[in-house]
């Protein structure tokens, strides 16, 4: 006869007392495991929408990223870079820089490691008079073609470079004289062929003569140098674009300036940063009140977890203590035939223990049975794989049996002093 | 049979305090209880039969005097040891019979296992037991389908399971009819025969005829 038979036939013989021990575990259990669910798939949730947004965010960037993109390239140049020294209510009012800076600047520039701004194109401007032509005013705009950036994979240029002996020619120009591609005409006293002609443009590109940069500054004599370096800004990550630009550009050439231009991409550029803003505002705002709501859930937990514990102990307690009244005779019997008060109390902190096991079994199992119908309701669809760790599974068994046998330490603590005299006395 | 008494009280008293005063339970009874005693202990009730038996039994502490089982003082020992020390040389039966009621015959009887440290293998004895109380056919019956007659017989196969030199039994009779009685009371006079002492407390006049000494107990003492 083992301790075990005793206990397990005791357990047989008064079913409803162990059941209702069961259930008392069973119950606390699943509110334990359905509250860590809750808190897990809030969490979940919120992690998932945060998500969500984030990406929504990203995807909107992007797209207007690439519509900016898009107007930048559209609209052309954007960005101006001058000698520092140059007078910018004259650039504003003649549109381009008298003052020169040496053409490596644009070389620099593409070796260095700047990120604000792509497509370099160095520029050497100046207004005067085309004498073999009427004296008609021209813009000439000697360019080298764009420098490129030695760090990034080349791109398809904005402008195409003039060869030596070319001229590209403003509708005004080839207009009003009567040239078209092909035809020889002399420039300066040097003769050029007409390489392209440019349709109307309603701009001062009409009255604009592009040729060679080099042939340029031989014609004007400034050999070496420019007066501009026109380049695309990138989308920055900042409002700040312009700051951001020129902190970059004032380490590499600290003798420049820059201007920008173009309001329409910049308006997009603004408006792109602005809804980047405001969807990090959105963000922040609904994970404050995630983050809000999952902690009103923690602190609702934090009262719930104790008190389904404690009632489930107390409910335990008061079980064994009926159990301990009503084998009070059976105590004596055990006591007189000399079985040890240490026995007696291990039979009921067992007992109990086993209720925490099976308890626990049952709340698990339960809970894992139901789940499937309460997911789309309060664990907001998630997958029960997702929400319930090993430990989640493992820890109540080990926990439930030590908290019942706890529950039962006293009511096993007065059946192992009993007084076999007083339950058995026939006087 | 040796010439030492099993059962040794030497100015044994109880004194129970209580709210109306003390009240001296047992009052100096001295009493011996040797190898084949078959002692009936009778009285008025509440003169203190069942406190002398509880104490007899190891299982009530004397306000004062001595006693020895089998040359043992059971109340100079650790409580533990009393208990081991209970299971192993006294042997109890109840008027109540006080089987456990989930266990079944066999296991009432081989209840006695859970006293013993060593893992002494008592199935020998209890077979031995069931086959000489007529038991065998009810090994797997709880008590609630034996008998009256048939309860008390697995109550004293309990007590006697692990061979004690001691049987206390309180009104054994009490509950059974006389057909019963006879085979308990025989099982008793066997048992004295065999070498052990018996201490029965009884109203039952056929019981106090079956024993080979009669002590009558009024308020506490032996008259």
């Amino acid at each position: 006869m083992k301790l075990s038979r005793l206990v397990s036939r005791e357990i047989a013989h008064r079913k409803i007392n162990f059941l209702l021990s069961v259930g008392g575990v069973a119950l606390a259990v699943a509110c334990v495991i359905v509250m860590t669910c809750l808190l897990g798939a809030h969490q979940r949730h919120t992690e998932e929408i945060l998500e969500g947004m984030r990406a929504e965010t990203e995807a909107d960037m992007k797209r207007l990223e690439d519509e900016i993109r898009k107007s930048m390239k559209g609209l052309g140049f954007n960005i101006y870079i001058f000698p520092k020294d140059q007078e910018m209510a004259e650039v504003y009012a003649e549109g381009f820089a008298s003052k020169t800076m040496p053409e490596e600047y644009a070389t620099q520039l593409a070796a260095s490691e700047i990120v604000t701004v792509n497509h370099l194109l160095p520029s050497l401007t100046k207004k005067l008079k085309w004498e073999e032509q009427n004296d008609r005013t021209v813009i000439a705009i000697g360019i080298r073609g764009e420098v490129p950036i030695a760090h990034r994979d080349p791109k398809s240029p904005l402008i195409d470079p003039v060869e030596k002996g070319q001229i590209v020619l403003g509708y005004e120009l080839h207009h009003g004289v009567g040239l078209k591609p092909g035809d020889k005409t002399v420039f300066m006293g040097r003769e050029f062929e007409v390489a392209k002609c440019h349709e109307e443009r309603g701009s001062k590109d009409d009255i604009t003569l592009w040729l060679n940069l080099d042939e340029a500054q031989e014609l004007l004599n400034e050999p070496g140098r420019i007066n501009a370096i026109q380049a695309l800004e990138c989308n920055c990550a900042t409002i700040d674009r312009l700051g951001e630009i020129r902190a970059e550009l004032m380490k590499i050439l600290p003798d420049t300036q820059i201007i920008e231009t173009q309001s329409t991409a910049l308006a997009r550029a603004e408006a792109r940063n602005l809804a980047q803003a405001t969807a990090a505002k959105k963000m922040e705002d609904t994970k404050r009140e995630l983050v809000s709501l999952g902690q009103e859930r923690k602190r609702f937990a934090g009262i719930v977890l104790p008190l389904a514990t404690v009632a489930a102990m107390i409910w335990i307690g008061l079980l064994s203590l009926m159990n301990v009244r009503e084998r009070v005779t059976e105590i004596g019997v055990l006591r007189a035939v000399g079985v040890k008060s240490s026995k007696i109390f291990t039979v009921f902190l067992s007992r109990a223990a086993l209720a925490g096991i099976a308890g626990a079994g049952l709340g698990l199992i339960g809970f894992a049975l139901i789940f499937p119908l309460l997911s789309e309701g309060i664990f907001q669809s998630q997958a029960l794989g997702d929400l319930v760790e090993l430990s989640h599974w493992t820890t109540p068994v080990i926990i439930a049996p030590l908290l019942a046998a706890a529950a039962a330490w006293l009511p096993a603590l007065v059946a192992a002093q009993k007084d076999p005299a007083d339950v058995l006395r026939n006087d | 049979m040796t010439d030492s008494p099993i059962f040794q009280a030497e100015n044994l008293s109880k004194i129970f305090s209580t709210s109306e005063g003390d009240v001296r339970a047992v009052d100096d009874i001295s009493l011996s209880l040797s190898a084949g005693d078959f002692v009936a202990v009778h009285g008025p009730s509440g003169c203190g039969k069942s406190t002398l038996l509880l104490m007899a039994g190891g299982l009530l502490s004397p306000s004062s005097g001595s006693l020895a089982i089998d040359g043992a003082a059971p109340y100079e020992m650790a409580q533990a040891e009393r208990a081991a020390f209970r299971g192993a040389h006294i042997g109890f039966v109840f008027q109540q019979f006080h089987l456990i009621p989930y266990l079944d015959v066999i296991d009432n009887i081989l209840v006695n296992e859970l006293a013993s440290e060593s893992r002494e293998d008592l199935a020998g004895r209890a077979e031995e037991l069931l086959e000489k109380f007529q038991l065998s056919h009810r090994r797997h019956h709880t008590p609630s389908r034996l008998s009256v007659g048939e309860q008390q017989r697995v109550a004293l196969a309990r007590a006697l399971i692990r061979t004690p030199k001691l049987l206390l039994a309180d009104e054994p009779t009490g509950n059974l009819d006389s057909e019963n009685s006879e085979i308990i009371l025989k099982h008793f006079e066997e048992f004295a025969g065999a070498g052990g002492a018996v201490m029965m407390v009884t109203h039952d006049d056929r019981a106090k005829a079956a024993a080979s000494r009669s002590l009558e107990l009024a308020s506490g003492r032996l008259v």
